[in-house]
């Protein structure tokens, strides 16, 4: 059975194991690096960016989840964890992980007021659109070369991603009961490329 | 596009979980919570343990200081508004604060009704004691829920009893027969709906914090254990002799929660905890979590 991590040092890390479980996967909690041994793939789920980056350096995530990724570690990056992912965040002086090739813009729509859901096509998943949930959502800015965008809002704002087995998006598929987006992650986990 | 949706509400309060809400009534203040890891600040004029102390009606804070502290972090930013004055959360929500907090620390508005949650674009937290308090406010609109505890008292003894009175009662709604659900919603004073639904899921419909006397690391972890989905710290991290350092370790022991190595590691030389009440010594009317209906 394939074994899927969710980071679990602040945010919505309980829903994306429920999510995960309903696609048939093994589904675990990551507090310590070690936890990490083991592991088919990785999800770093929404919360506050600068909560969970903080935790992750007072308990050396960074390094260990980038020399995974650089061995073909399969990660989901959902809303903070899309930022965590960045290499950049332009105004913010923040850690990262910095191995997906995007600059993010945090709290792009505003504040909590402004906080919305919208359906949005993501060609990769299929015809029928995907409930995106945007909460104090960050956005993507400039991408590189290797990055491919899976999802764009009505005005053209990139808001999901993809570079070899990193999967990134700005909204919150763990919120909805739609699957597709956890399976999309499984079969990037489960490929030998 | 739909704003202020039930998921996106609810959803904010999921993202906070896990993590520590800390009280601020200083830019500066929020700036170091917000360093030291917290997930979300409240911004207030004085904290509980003052506001005890000061006596007399406590409001809505100045929206001067409340937009200063939105300014100074990037984190969530919450308000406190008095029980069933809606035109506090109506000029809290034109602030554009992150979430509302119809709360028992300030002197209640209307002593026999609750803001209508609904009409708002902008969540709400609000305390309860027990399930039947939680799921009517759940009822009135609330998207997220916290245990009220004694604020400002930095004495977790009341935060104990409100959890686990919680606990209990959706444990045991879950183990009942559905005949029975009718007249244990008449006995909560609670909606028939959100017993229904507990019954069946065994959980809140909406994350719940602990909030009202956590003055330590190990409180924190203490209302963790005991089911909370994340704690508010009021008085005491701004009220203890090493701020920054107590907010960190509140922090690490709120996400370390099982783990009593990491526990005991981050508690070492916090300098004094605020000093706190023994809330047996309190009078009755001095008490805030008896405020809310």
């Amino acid at each position: 059975m394939t074994r899927i991590g969710v980071l679990a040092l602040q945010g919505a890390f309980q829903e994306h194991i429920e999510t995960l479980k309903k696609i048939g996967v093994e589904a675990v909690e990551v507090r310590l690096p070690e936890d990490l041994d083991g592991l088919d793939g990785l999800v770093i789920p929404g919360g506050e960016s600068t909560t969970i980056g903080k935790l992750m350096v007072e308990y050396n995530f960074l390094d260990s989840i980038k020399k995974r990724a650089q061995n073909g570690f399969a990660i989901l990056g959902t809303c903070a964890g899309m930022i965590l992912l960045a290499n950049g965040i332009p105004g913010f002086d923040q850690p990262t992980i910095g191995i997906l090739d995007i600059d993010v813009k945090r709290n792009a729509f505003g504040r909590q007021v402004d906080s919305f859901e919208v359906d949005i096509p993501i060609p990769e998943l299929g015809e029928k659109y995907f409930r995106a949930v945007f909460i104090r959502a960050p956005v993507i800015g400039r991408t590189g070369p290797d990055v491919k965008v899976l999802a764009h809002l009505s005005d053209g704002t990139p808001v999901a991603a993809r570079q070899g087995k990193i999967l990134v998006c700005a909204f919150h598929p763990e919120l909805t009961d739609d699957l597709r987006f956890h399976d999309y992650f499984l079969n990037i986990a489960c490929s030998r490329s | 596009m739909e704003k202020g949706t039930w998921t996106v509400k609810k959803g904010l309060a999921q993202m906070l979980k896990g993590g520590v809400i800390m009280d601020v009534v200083t830019p500066e203040h929020a700036k170091i919570a917000e360093e030291a890891g917290a997930c979300a600040v409240m911004a207030l004029e004085r904290v509980p343990a003052d506001i005890r102390a000061a006596g007399g009606v406590a409001r809505m804070a100045d929206p001067t200081i409340i937009l200063a502290i939105m300014n100074a972090v990037s984190i969530p930013v919450m308000a406190k508004c008095r029980i069933g004055h809606f035109v506090e959360a109506q000029a809290l929500e034109v602030l554009g604060v992150d979430y509302i907090d119809e709360s028992e620390v300030l002197t209640p508005a209307d002593e026999s009704h609750h803001i209508w949650k609904h009409d708002f674009r902008v969540p709400f937290v609000c305390g309860c004691r027990d399930l039947g308090e939680a799921l009517r406010r759940l009822g009135e609109g609330a998207a997220m829920i916290r245990t009220k505890g004694e604020a400002g008292t930095g004495n977790i003894v009341e935060a104990v009893r409100h959890m686990r009175t919680v606990m209990d009662s959706i444990r045991r709604i879950q183990g009942m027969t559905e005949d029975e659900l009718m007249a244990e919603a008449k006995t909560l004073g609670a909606p028939f709906e959100l017993v229904m639904e507990i019954h069946k899921t065994g959980k809140l419909p909406v994350v719940n914090f602990a909030a009202g006397g956590v003055a330590t690391p190990a409180d924190a972890a203490l209302m963790m254990q005991l089911g909370a989905d994340g704690v508010f710290v009021g008085s005491g991290i701004f009220k203890s002799s090493n701020p920054a350092v107590m907010a960190k370790a509140v922090v690490q022991a709120t996400t370390h929660f099982r783990n009593p190595e990491v526990i005991a590691e981050v508690s070492k030389g916090l300098g004094e905890a605020m000093k706190g009440l023994d809330v047996r010594s309190l009078p009755k009317e001095a008490l805030l979590a008896t405020r809310g209906w």
